[in-house]
């Protein structure tokens, strides 16, 4: 209030509402998130089913699905990664413009799956910073439409205006590939 | 000319061969010295115009088996109709062959998936390099003696955090 002695109007008009500038613009780009579809596997065809008109991702503001990294602030990892292409996966998403999220779609995605072997990568998040993580194999999409709307409200209630909130600690945990050794295991000799 | 008469002919040039047969799918097993002579013969003599695929079987711990790799050949005759399976066994340390790319050159590719998963060497390949793993890759996985679960290939890579663009 006005100080000094001096009065000091702050009557608002009646369509107009103050907030905070972090809180409008995560608002905006909650509402506005562009998918990456990064689409391997079978988690792919659901992620399909998403987008199309049954379940329509556009009641979330999330329908407009790019395959340019540039114009994408959401990477939707759907599928196994083997290790050929994790190279990619990251190349991807370091195209992408920040801020940007991840989800991981699907059981292989999040821990590798039943993919136990030499050639698949055993969880994104062990190379790659996830925000959202989505159990089934394959999940429906009434789950990944959840975690969407779970997405909107974790943006909604960390975002800022800088990204400020990428930097904090929980964000920076190490990865468990440096935790890990690599698993080494020697055949049983047959009789 | 029939399947039959294809394996009579086979029979009399090349001596030490051994046949089966099961359910109406002939089987010639040759020695690695005759194979590259025997599969030219099928070619050129016998219109085996095709070479459907080239593989492998380990038979490391096999019940039975006296030999390690078994390299296998699948034919086929466009004219008539006829399919051949050609094996040939390999033992370590002589794991190379001719390449059979002179004779069919869609041997190419199926050659270097054997060589990248079981390292069998075929001489007198144009290309002989990894066609499915990455070229740093320094193991044959398909091979029994291969863990399940690798050996560390599938850590090397640099992880991303926030922030590294």
């Amino acid at each position: 209030m006005a100080q000094g002695g001096l009065p000091m109007a702050v009557e608002l008009p009646e369509n107009v509402v103050v907030s905070k500038l972090d809180e409008l613009a995560s608002w905006c780009r909650k509402n506005s998130l562009w998918p990456m579809p990064f689409a391997t596997a079978c988690c792919g065809i659901e992620l399909m089913a998403t987008g199309a008109s049954r379940h329509d991702l556009s009641r979330f503001g999330a329908e407009v699905f790019r395959f340019s990294p540039r114009q994408c602030d959401l990477m939707i990892v759907a599928g196994r990664v083997v290790m050929k292409m994790l190279p990619v996966l990251q190349r991807i998403w370091q195209q992408m413009h920040e801020p940007k999220w991840c989800i991981s779609m699907g059981a292989c995605a999040s821990t590798g799956g039943v993919f136990d072997t030499y050639c698949v990568v055993q969880g994104i998040d062990r190379f790659m910073p996830v925000d959202m993580y989505v159990p089934g194999c394959p999940p429906r999409p009434e789950q990944l439409i959840q975690a969407i709307i779970d997405l909107q409200d974790k943006i909604q209630r960390e975002g800022t205006v800088e990204g400020r909130e990428f930097e904090s600690v929980a964000r920076q945990q190490p990865k468990r590939a440096l935790l890990e050794l690599p698993v080494i295991h020697v055949p049983v000799i047959g009789k | 000319m029939a399947l039959t008469d294809t394996i009579t002919a086979l029979q009399s040039d090349f001596g030490d061969l051994v046949l089966s047969e099961f359910r109406g799918q002939h089987r010639v097993t040759v020695c690695r010295a005759q194979m590259y002579d025997l599969l030219q013969a099928l070619k050129v003599q016998h219109a085996f115009d095709m070479l459907v695929d080239v593989t492998c079987v380990d038979y490391l711990h096999y019940r039975g088996a006296t030999d390690r790799f078994g390299l296998v050949y699948l034919l086929a005759s466009t004219s008539t109709n006829a399919r051949l399976t050609v094996r040939v066994l390999l033992n370590e340390p002589e794991l190379t062959v001719p390449s059979v790319t002179p004779l069919w050159e869609g041997g190419n590719w199926l050659e270097r998936e054997v060589w990248d998963m079981f390292g069998i060497r075929f001489d007198g390949h144009p290309d002989l390099r990894r066609i499915l793993l990455p070229d740093e890759f320094t193991a044959h996985p398909l091979r029994k003696d291969y863990p399940l679960q690798g050996r560390g290939e599938r850590h090397n890579f640099p992880v991303l955090a926030r922030g590294d663009a």
